[in-house]
């Protein structure tokens, strides 16, 4: 059993709320739960919600999470923090009193971190909890309706999450309507304002296609579908709506796991060490947070590269002796692909010991190291592996090619090519969503081809 | 004091309790897994050796039906790992498990979509669903020594007594209406009052158990043991054999199944000897039926029994052999509900000799089926198509 009490754990939260406040950080205000480790892996496979709508997959999540947490292959996460408002935070009733102070400190660093960072400006967090409430709500009153059923919304359900991540990344950019896109054309064509028109050439007047839909590539794949495939039902809308908007909702955190993890670890760091804990807590505590940001060699710890950056970035806010400005602005201004970007340079590529491998063969090779000539590289490649980088951009081009309402996407080819066989059967979801011939342009090694699924199944062309 | 506020609310237990929000879910996945298994049954016998295990057995089922596909790169991209320091161009970092495997060094990554995944299934479980949709097929009435198969429960009338399970919710709520409509005619009350339920109300349906009879079957299995029969094809035999004897012992409570064991000369062997000894020889295969003709006269009589045989041999047989052979199956024909025969040819030096396939064409009888088992993947396709209970191919099922 635990060696807390409430009483306790309320007294050191009343203290390191105070810091909190004192070192600047702005929050929500916080909720905290606390669970069993059962709740825990019943929150953790529905990523935390309350509520959520069901689907097998989160059972099979949760038998994963299970499994490997019975075989002890895995612990579980000392806490779990929601992006709302107010937040609300889950901690394990059987951690040790430590455990308990130094998840709260690690818990008010990610509160400030999705309050004040820009990629979350978008999630509304007020309306988090009712938003999946309201989800879930809706599925099951269509899998209970005897004229649609389980079996119907699954089948669409599976799909939508398949295409689901396929979406727009930069949600604080508005996205422009068809209309607005249009009248961009029309305005790109019209030939530009020229004082001496009577001496130069007539242009080449090149007509906009009005016509295409959607006027510019869409990286919105389910919302073209909801909008453009005539026989979809009102329920099959709204179930392509309730996944498109959960994927919007996490996005931001696929997007800043690295700089959210080192921003908590760097201030439950600095709290605790402010704490003035006892000396056995101290002792637990540098145990315990070692834990948490090591390094894993082989592969890549978020905690581990996050905090030190955020180190190396308050190291060099003292220097110049302007407090800590530097980093509330980066917490506020960058995602993980800026932040690193900008503040991993040689000198923290070469700590880290940051390597670049790739398969050749049976074996994995180490193909780049962070010296003087290979740092760059490692740092980019690290870039395009992180975040919703690891994604490939699939837009859609054309929703009536040939006036055969044949759908046409195509992949953004940045050097890697798509699994093949992930490819052909998410292709499949598509098919399965827009009830008609899809075509997906990409390349396959060094060829362009276009991957078809229409009734007669799958097939692959030669572009 | 702080101006940020907080909130804790302590662990309830009851909650926990309530709280198995996954329960549903889990149970789709479950669902969902089972399905996935059924399809890859004939990868599974071919890729696990189940012959003679226990049933209690758990087998490590690979399932490929419930990946959550999504469009992701390809795995063979470069990544970035951290070292220990020091870390060299060329130095090698881990294995690459190719397409389907992880592919970050050492340690398993955190690939999105990797998602190879393996379930436990008993041997047990995994049986039930290969056999649901397998029955001995034109399974007759037969007079006399009816075997006692299967205790059911049978609905007979209604008692004021029972379980919960079995109260009758029509018939107690009639009853109740009825001593209410007596009770106002007795003395009429004004307003609409509340008039519970009595004990006198609850009806309980009343149940016996009932003994359905089943009709009489024996199973025999032939099986050629001669010389030419080598490992591979002993083990193909074996496992058709093997899936036989799960299939009836799953499905049918009073099956009996004689074994018989031929080279040159046959006889009735105990389910033990049949399953692992070895033997050699030449082959006749007309020894084989003709030990199976004697069973049947000797103890199971056609006109009581329903009569199944089914014979694996490689079918090398003594040239001179073959017209007794045919003759034989003829024979077995009449007394029998279904004779099959599958043919054991793995693809080989010798597949191209005598095949008792030929010889067997000139037959024409409807309760005669062969099959071809010419690798072990043929095994379970040919043994559903021996007895799937619609006869049909196995490709035409939904799925």
């Amino acid at each position: 059993m635990a060696d807390w009490t409430f009483q306790e754990l309320e007294e050191w939260d009343a203290r390191i709320r105070e810091l909190v406040e004192g070192f600047g950080l702005e929050c929500f205000p916080q909720e905290f739960e606390v669970c069993d480790h059962n709740q825990m892996l019943g929150y953790m496979a529905y990523s935390g919600m309350p509520s959520h709508y069901p689907h097998w997959s989160y059972g099979k999540s949760f038998e994963k999470l299970k499994t490997l947490y019975d075989h002890g292959a895995s612990g579980l996460p000392y806490e779990m923090v929601i992006n709302s408002n107010p937040s609300l935070a889950y901690l394990m009733r059987d951690n040790s009193l430590l455990l308990q102070i130094l998840t709260v400190a690690h818990v008010y660093g990610h509160n400030d971190f999705f309050r004040n960072n820009r990629t979350f400006a978008t999630t509304n967090p007020e309306y988090t909890i009712g938003a999946f409430k309201s989800r879930a709500s809706r599925v099951r009153r269509y899998i209970e309706d005897p004229t649609i059923g389980l079996e119907r919304v699954e089948a669409v359900l599976d799909a939508a999450h398949a295409l689901s991540m396929q979406c727009r990344r930069n949600l604080s950019v508005r996205k422009p309507s068809a209309s607005e896109l249009r009248d961009t054309a029309i305005e790109k064509a019209r030939r530009p304002a020229d004082p001496f028109r009577s001496i130069h050439a007539e242009p080449e007047y090149i007509e906009p296609n009005l016509r295409r839909n959607p006027p510019e590539p869409d990286e919105d794949l389910l919302l073209f579908i909801r909008d453009h495939n005539p026989y979809l039902s009102e329920w099959e809308r709204d179930l392509l709506t309730i996944a498109h908007e959960e994927a919007q909702y996490f996005l931001p955190q696929i997007e800043t796991k690295i700089m959210n993890e080192g921003w908590a670890s760097f201030w439950h760091h600095k709290i605790l060490e402010t704490l003035e804990l006892p000396s056995n807590l101290h002792l637990e505590f540098l145990v315990r947070h070692n834990q948490v940001v090591c390094p894993h060699e082989g592969s890549l710890n978020p905690y581990h590269v996050g905090i030190k950056v955020w180190e190396k970035l308050e190291k060099k806010c003292e220097q110049e002796g302007n407090g800590l400005d530097e980093m509330f602005v980066t917490r506020e201004a960058d995602r993980d692909t800026s932040f690193l970007r900008r503040h991993l340079d040689e000198e923290l590529v070469r700590e880290l010991d940051l390597f670049q491998f790739a398969p050749e063969g049976d074996e994995l090779v180490v193909t780049e190291v962070s010296d003087r000539e290979g740092w760059k590289a490692v740092r980019d490649t690290l870039i395009g592996n992180i975040g919703s980088n690891t994604l490939p951009i699939i837009r859609v081009v054309d929703g009536d090619r040939d006036g055969k309402r044949t759908l046409v996407i195509e992949h953004v080819h940045d050097g890697r090519d798509l699994h093949p066989e992930y490819a052909e059967k998410t292709l499949q979801f598509v098919h399965r969503l827009w009830q008609n011939e899809v075509v997906l342009e990409t390349n396959l090694g060094e060829t362009a081809s276009q991957l078809v699924h229409n009734d007669r199944g799958f097939s692959v062309r030669a572009a | 004091m702080p101006r940020l506020e907080s909130v804790f609310r302590p662990f309830r237990s009851s909650d926990a309790e309530r709280s198995d929000r996954a329960a549903g879910d889990r149970a789709r996945h479950r669902a969902k897994v089972r399905e996935a298994i059924r399809d890859n049954i004939a990868d599974i016998i071919a890729e696990e050796s189940i012959i003679g295990q226990d049933r209690d057995r758990i087998i490590k089922v690979p399932i490929r039906g419930v990946k959550e596909y999504r469009f992701i790169y390809g795995d063979q991209n470069p990544n970035v790992a951290q070292g220990d320091g020091g870390t060299e161009r060329g130095q090698v970092v881990g294995k690459n498990k190719g397409q389907d495997g992880e592919g970050s060094p050492d340690k398993a990554g955190n690939q999105p979509g990797v998602d190879y995944y393996e379930t436990d299934v008993s041997l047990d479980e995994l049986i039930d669903l290969m056999f649901e949709d397998l029955e001995l097929p034109d399974m007759e009435r037969k007079r006399l020594r009816q075997t006692e198969s299967e205790k059911l429960f049978k609905r007979h009338g209604f008692r004021q007594k029972g379980i919960r399970s079995r109260l009758d919710k029509r018939r107690t709520a009639r009853s109740r209406l009825r001593r209410r409509a007596a009770a106002e005619d007795a003395a009429p009350t004004p307003g609409r009052e509340r008039f519970p339920f009595h004990d006198g109300d609850l009806t309980y349906r009343h149940v016996t158990t009932d003994i359905r009879l089943e009709s009489n079957a024996v199973v025999i299995c032939i099986m050629d043991t001669s010389g030419s029969m080598d490992t591979v094809k002993k083990y193909l035999a074996r496992s058709f054999f093997f899936l036989l004897y799960q299939f009836i012992r799953s499905k049918y409570q009073n099956v009996e199944i004689v074994f018989v064991a031929h080279h040159a000369v046959a006889k009735e062997v105990t389910e033990e000897e049949f399953f692992y000894k070895g033997e050699s020889g030449g082959t006749m295969i007309s020894s084989g039926y003709k030990r199976a003709l004697d069973v049947i006269e000797e103890r199971y009589h056609p006109t009581l029994w329903n009569v199944y045989a089914f014979h694996c041999s490689d079918g090398d047989n003594f040239d001179s052999d073959n017209p007794a052979a045919l003759k034989l199956v003829q024979e077995l024909c009449d007394v029998c509900n279904l004779f099959g025969y599958g043919e054991i040819k793995p693809l080989g030096p010798r597949y191209y000799e005598s095949s008792m396939l030929n010889v067997f064409r000139r037959l024409d009888v409807d309760n005669f089926q062969t099959v071809l088992i010419e690798k072990k993947e043929d095994v379970w396709p040919s043994f559903k198509a021996l007895l799937a209970k619609e006869r049909v191919p196995v490709e035409t099922r939904d799925g």
